[in-house]
């Protein structure tokens, strides 16, 4: 941009030192104004009224007003013109209000008559008022001997009524049992996001790999898991899960057991002597589990681990699950089935 | 008057008897034309929520008319390149289309998005003022209790609002608040699957059942709550700070009509203009970089709206505490910083002035308001109880700040887990002191004045007219507002 391109900048430049000056006029007209009461002291009556109406403020007024007039009519333009630059349209529609907004406050301030007035606050509590009203609303109950039968059967009437109101919404949501349903089950084909399967042989050690549940439904909180491939040294599983883990392979489930983000943070040691051992990293809480440890806690705020899916490798090679899983994913809940390892 | 004046003034008195013969309402509107509005800038902040809501209706209309809450999977086709053939839900691709197809359709969801956090900001400094100047004191507690109230329900209506979306972020922030509402004891597991009407990401119905408790349900409830709280401002008449001539049983300001009216006029003008040239020019939420959500993705450096950080970050503080008893899960951890945290931050302010009530014994009514220094307990503990809460909510950025930074996650965590119960201790006693030292002084802890006004005079030498109290040289300014009930809170 050449210096003396008229560029955007000292365009908006132009505009603000207008403004500015605008504000200045504002400001000096302002201190023409009422001049402030000497401070008094104790119980003096505060109440004052001054017309400070002046040609000048009057015209200041006149020309924000006119200004805001220009504004708001240009975002009429700019919009079947520009059809819609947000940018421009914004501030067409802020400048037109905060124009009327100073024009205003300049009226109310510099144009009309200016009074502080006290005001006496009454009691709120008026006692006579008040038993008259109790006297009438217990008067309405005049000559029935079984008052509180009758309140109590109204009582009953109304809460059986709003429990039967209420009870519609149990339509809302099925009961508890599909929390514990996964697409996952023995022989169930890992795929990618674009539903090629897995061969055991496209796992590479050093990053994560997300799959899915083949003919699966893709967007069911269980579906997502987190694959990996560990050299021997990092592995440590649960006896129990031993022959989880074909060839180092080790898939969990993505949903974080917290409060079921996907996990989507996985660390790998690049250099042994200083990293640290594996783990994958929620980015919402950070709660951080051990792939080689059967998904162990070791930082962040999950109750509890992340679980496994135990896992297979068919003959043409295809990862496939070895069974469902053996707790429930996603975020814990009373009645949550919680590994036992 | 010249001629058009008269010929306005007669049509006017003519409509107005026509109008009064009908609805006889003269009395009241003359009430309302002379209601008194004392004349304070901290007076203002309700008054800027209040605007900010009414932003928010009518731009939130607008995007109604385009929203479609449908989670329908569709493939896109829209004018965003780097989104072309993704795979997403109806929902988002609306929103998508009300960002790039519907003109001006950015503007005003960009608008919406910056009122929304402008209104929940206001009401919380709001908030403040009403509570370091025991505002929410008799008679005002029932009416701080719907200001309490307003805010619970805004904060729930804002995350209900960017959730629409249905963006990455947004069903980050869902399956979280899934997370949270399934491990409320005993009773989660239904009451999520009842709100999401099955496991999470729940069936179909769920996003109608957002929008209608977006659109309508929430904000017809705000609404009520804010005639109801101006309704009883009205009747009560406003607070004010004690001054010459401000007694408990007076109102010393100006009247509605004609100078208030055009000054209040004024700042929902301002309000709007701020918010509409915030949603032009400066970018909020820009939806199409996340994609489209899908449970088993995530992103990094994820931060909610300002308004929820408190809760994302009580719920990375708290440790892996879950309560099980013989193998069942009783009490799972996302409870304790997504629910029981902010239950517990509203109860205390909820019973906030019983407690006081409990402690000073004052039942009495007051409508002048107090200088946080001359009630030094209540701006203590106040003062130490928002930097709890503060500190919770800067914990809602520890990932950031490590990304900026580079102070290690796990090290920032470790230390405000021991500092959330230190800090707001010291921050207690610092502020104790400062109020005390505030009151001896009598200066002004912003305006206070450490410097003279001096005049040479004819013969040369140099005479000071006025100087800050500190120096021995008598202050010309008046005597600072509200010295009186220093000496009220000193003999109690």
């Amino acid at each position: 941009m050449s210096p003396d391109d008229p560029s955007p900048v000292t365009r908006w430049g132009r505009l603000l030192g207008a403004l500015v000056a605008l504000g200045t006029t504002a400001r000096a007209a302002a201190r023409r104004g009422p001049v402030p009461r000497p401070p008094g002291a104790g119980e003096v009556d505060p109440s004052e009224r001054t017309v400070p109406a002046s040609p000048r403020a009057e015209s200041i007024v006149a020309v924000l007003l006119l200004l805001a007039a220009v504004f708001a009519f240009a975002f009429t333009v700019l919009y079947i013109v520009l059809s819609g630059n947000t940018q421009l349209l914004g501030i067409a529609m802020g400048g037109a209000l905060l124009l009327l907004a100073v024009a205003c406050i300049v009226a109310g301030k510099l144009v009309v008559p200016q009074e502080t007035h006290v005001e006496e606050r009454g009691p709120l509590l008026v006692e006579e008022e008040t038993e008259e009203v109790i006297h009438i609303i217990e008067a309405g109950g005049q000559g029935i001997s079984r008052r509180a039968l009758l309140v109590g059967a109204g009582g009953v009437a109304g809460a059986a009524l709003l429990t039967a109101t209420a009870t519609p919404l149990a339509s809302l949501g099925p009961t508890l049992g599909p929390l514990h349903h996964t697409p996952w089950a023995r022989g169930v084909r890992l795929v990618d996001d674009e539903a090629r399967p897995y061969l055991a042989s496209d796992i590479q050690i050093g990053t994560f790999y997300t799959a899915l549940p083949e003919h699966g439904d893709p967007e069911a909180f269980g579906a997502g898991l987190l694959v990996v491939r560990l050299p021997a040294n990092f592995i440590d599983l649960p006896a129990a899960r031993r022959d989880w883990a074909p060839y180092g392979i080790l898939a969990y489930s993505k949903i974080c057991p917290h409060a079921g983000c996907a996990i989507s943070l996985y660390r790998y040691p690049t250099y042994a002597p200083t990293s640290q051992i594996p783990a994958f990293t929620c980015p919402c809480h950070y709660s951080t589990f051990l792939p080689g440890e059967g998904g162990r806690l070791i930082f962040g705020p999950a109750g509890r681990a992340l679980p496994q899916l135990p896992l297979m490798v068919d003959g043409q090679g295809y990862l496939r699950a070895a069974g469902p899983f053996h707790e429930d994913i996603g975020p814990s809940w009373w009645g949550v089935h919680r590994s036992q390892s | 008057m010249n001629p058009i004046e008269r010929y306005v003034h007669r049509r006017f008195a003519r409509v107005s008897r026509s109008a009064e013969q009908r609805v006889g309402l003269a009395a009241g509107v003359r009430w309302a034309l002379r209601y008194v509005f004392p004349d304070h800038w901290s007076f203002l902040l309700g008054e800027i929520a209040l605007y900010s809501f009414i932003v928010l209706v009518a731009t939130g209309i607008y995007l109604t008319l385009f929203y479609i809450p449908s989670d329908s999977q569709v493939i896109y086709h829209g004018p965003y390149a780097l989104l072309q053939g993704e795979q997403m839900s109806e929902a988002y691709r609306s929103v998508l289309n009300i960002s790039f197809t519907v003109p001006a359709g950015l503007l005003f969801r960009q608008v919406h998005h910056w009122a929304a956090d402008v209104f929940i900001a206001s009401i919380v400094l709001h908030l403040i003022r009403i509570f370091f100047t025991g505002a929410y004191r008799k008679p005002r507690d029932l009416n701080y209790f719907i200001g309490l109230t307003m805010l619970m329900l805004a904060i729930l209506e804002g995350f209900a609002g960017y959730s629409l979306v249905d963006d990455l972020l947004s069903g980050m922030g869902l399956a979280i608040a899934y997370g949270v509402a399934v491990a409320i004891p005993g009773i989660g597991g239904q009451f999520a699957t009842l709100i999401w009407g099955g496991p999470f990401p729940g069936n179909s119905t769920f996003w109608p059942r957002l929008e209608i408790v977006h659109v309508l349900l929430i904000p017809v409830t705000l609404a009520v709550l804010i005639t109801l709280h101006l309704v009883m401002i009205m009747r009560q008449h406003h607070s004010q700070f004690p001054g010459p001539g401000r007694r408990e049983r007076n109102v010393v300001g100006t009247p509605t009509w004609p100078a208030y009216a055009l000054r209040s006029i004024g700042l929902m003008l301002a309000v709007a203009g701020v918010l509409f040239l915030l949603g032009g020019l400066i970018q909020i939420n820009p939806i199409w970089q996340w994609g489209p959500y899908h449970p088993y993705l995530s992103e990094n450096g994820a931060q909610p709206d300002w308004y929820i950080g408190w809760l994302i970050g009580a719920l990375r503080l708290m440790p892996n505490w879950e309560l099980v008893i013989s193998g069942r899960t009783v009490i799972p951890n996302p409870f304790w910083g997504g629910a029981a945290f902010p239950l517990f931050v509203f109860a205390i302010m909820f019973a906030w002035p019983a407690i006081e009530r409990r402690f000073t014994g004052d039942v009495r009514r007051h409508d002048l308001l107090e200088r946080p220094r001359d009630r030094p307990i209540r701006t203590a503990i106040g003062a130490g109880f928002l930097s709890w809460v503060v500190i919770v909510f800067a914990v809602g950025s520890t990932d950031r700040i490590f990304y900026r930074l580079g102070v290690s996650y796990t090290l920032q965590i470790h230390v405000w887990r021991v500092g959330i119960w230190i800090i707001p201790i010291v921050v207690f006693f610092v502020t104790l002191s400062a109020c005390r030292a505030l009151q001896r002084t009598g200066a002004h802890p912003l305006r206070a004045w450490q410097g003279q006004v001096i005049q040479r005079t004819g013969d040369g030498r140099v005479e000071v007219l006025a100087g800050s109290p500190d120096r021995d040289t008598p202050p010309i300014s008046e005597p600072p507002v509200g010295t009186a009930p220093a000496e009220e809170a000193r003999s109690r």
